[in-house]
């Protein structure tokens, strides 16, 4: 490492005076302290710790019980009830909505990059997309089970708009890193624009996209475990009934399925986005 | 590329089956080209695809047919009754609170944990692999799952809600943070160990200084994600805004309902554009 030159000393510095002329900020690190001890107290107003619930002490017990003793004939059964047949449902709710959503972000995306359309038509995408991105996912799925009813079905629809949000925000960032002087030279030698498309846009665009698609898809067998909860199809339904009745056992059997499903899940998805990452 | 013999290359199973095409350049070289993958990953995909069809009863005729109800609640939700605004206050402050606090108990407990799951840091193999599996059990929960079982061990309320968060939390930022200790420099750590720091002492000088900026934008980053998801908590019972938002539409009041999410989504932007702001700062 170089030595720190004092310009007005015309030497290095020694030791001693660097470590006397580190920067103080003091001042910046009391005023964070302070706001986020004030947020603290400020939150801690709405948090009162009143005891366990009646019945608290014996739900833990049960629950812990439920997931070191599974129930095993729910675990390995092959019916509409078994976990297997819910965990699948879970799966297709997550791989159609994911693909669907991810298919409609592309004009969304497109047309919400300052890069490709006016100014004012991006502003107005982006705020519809903003708007997609906070109403959560359970509302959109009561707002769709009065079209669609409440099974899984309603669990897709409502997972590909709720994908759209992420999903184009992420696209947005790929389309603007666009290399654009690929396309300067591939018209140099004469290229149609379908060919400039081919050739210079999509090698670009369609491993972000994929990356992207795949790393929502992830997000969204989490989220459709959840849906269920509303009657959205998936596993949620289940297990909500099974936590309500306090059947322990096989609430455990259903997360048993869940943590494994989404441990594998996520296992491959990383694997896969390294390799397209790495090209 | 010329085909070459490389040592302790295997040739790839599909590669063995379908043989590479072998195209012979003008100067009499042989170049193989390996087959494209594309027709495989399509015919898994269509496969994927109908199965997902069959299992979930796909029906695009039902979107056609019964579309405009949706048009039915969305126009009342956007129509919201500002008369309603009085009775969000409280749950909203709630739900900030809720995060808030979630977020900073969960991202203190997080730290500990992710200097232990770091493969850098920690040498015990058995330690490393034993917190990480925790770790990742902990991320699979789904947050309302856990609120629902924090609900009915701690009673309905916010207290329930800050569990849940705070658990959440805990897993998203551990994870984060021993990625991100595993990309720290160590010459700093070694050379303050060589020079008689205990593992704590130099952890701290010469690691922490390193991950501060980063640990505390995941921080802000988890602050922004815990808003969002503290608001439908309260729908199985864990306080804040979700309980305003399921007895809305259980009285089928959607411009309430309406005025709940308005009020939701300004917060929402103040504090992504607040932490989005602070995050840059700190990057």
């Amino acid at each position: 490492m170089g030595k720190t030159i004092n310009r007005a000393l015309d030497r290095p510095m020694t030791i001693q005076e660097v470590y006397e002329a580190r920067p103080r900020l003091w001042w910046l690190y009391t005023l964070i302290v302070l706001i986020v001890a004030s947020l603290l107290t400020w939150s801690g107003t709405a948090v009162k710790f009143s005891g366990f619930a009646s019945k608290g002490i014996e739900v833990a017990k049960g629950v812990g019980n439920g997931l070191l003793h599974p129930n095993t004939s729910l675990l390995f059964n092959l019916t509409e009830e078994g976990v297997p047949y819910q965990l699948f449902q879970t799966m297709a709710i997550a791989v159609l909505g994911t693909l669907i959503g991810g298919l409609l972000a592309i004009p969304f995306s497109f047309l919400a990059s300052d890069k490709i359309v006016p100014k004012w038509i991006a502003v107005i995408f982006n705020a519809v997309i903003l708007v997609i991105r906070t109403i959560p996912s359970l509302i959109w799925a009561l707002v769709w089970i009065r079209v669609t009813g409440p099974n899984a079905f309603c669990g897709v629809v409502t997972q590909s708009v709720c994908s759209i949000g992420m999903i184009s925000k992420m696209y947005i960032t790929a389309i603007e890193d666009i290399d654009t002087r690929i396309l300067e030279s591939l018209d140099a030698s004469g290229c149609t624009t379908f060919q400039k498309i081919r050739y210079g846009i999509l090698p670009q665009i369609i491993p972000n996209f994929i990356s992207t698609v795949i790393y929502r898809f992830d997000i969204n067998v989490k989220d459709a475990t959840t849906l269920g909860i509303v009657g959205a199809g998936g596993i949620g339904a289940a297990l909500i009934q099974c936590i309500n009745s306090s059947r322990w056992s096989m609430v455990g059997s259903y997360l048993c399925g869940m943590v494994v499903l989404m441990l594998f899940i996520e296992f491959f998805s990383t694997k896969i986005r390294n390799r397209l990452t790495r090209g | 590329m010329a085909k070459k013999k490389q040592e302790g290359y295997r040739v790839p199973l599909f590669d063995r089956i379908f043989k590479p095409q072998i195209i012979t350049l003008p100067n009499g070289h042989t170049v193989a080209r390996p087959r494209s993958r594309m027709p495989l990953i399509l015919i898994a995909l269509i496969a994927v695809i109908w199965g997902s069809i069959r299992l979930t009863g796909f029906d695009l005729g039902i979107i056609v047919r019964r579309g405009y109800q949706l048009t039915v609640i969305l126009e009342r939700i956007f129509h919201p009754d500002f008369s309603y605004f009085g009775k969000v206050v409280e749950p909203l402050f709630d739900t900030i609170k809720m995060s808030i606090l979630g977020s900073v108990l969960g991202a203190t407990l997080a730290l500990p944990f992710a200097v232990v799951a770091s493969t850098n840091i920690n040498k015990s193999r058995v330690a490393v692999s034993l917190s990480r599996f925790l770790l990742n059990i902990v991320r699979t929960l789904p947050t309302l799952v856990i609120a629902k079982f924090a609900a009915l061990i701690f009673g309905l309320g916010t207290f329930a809600g800050t569990v849940a968060i705070t658990v959440f939390t805990f897993g998203v930022v551990s994870k984060m943070m021993y990625e991100a200790i595993e990309t720290i420099d160590m010459g700093a750590f070694e050379a303050m160990e060589s020079a008689g720091g205990n593992k704590y002492q130099s952890f701290r000088v010469a690691c922490f200084p390193q991950i501060l900026p980063t640990y505390l934008s995941y921080c802000l980053y988890s602050l922004e994600m815990n808003i969002r998801a503290a608001a439908i908590l309260g729908y199985v019972g864990a306080g804040g805004l979700g309980i305003l938002i399921n007895e809305r539409i259980g009285w089928r009041d959607y411009e309430g309902l309406g005025m709940v999410l308005l009020a939701l989504f300004v917060v929402v932007f103040i504090i992504e554009n607040t932490s989005q702001y602070l995050r840059k700062k700190l990057s």
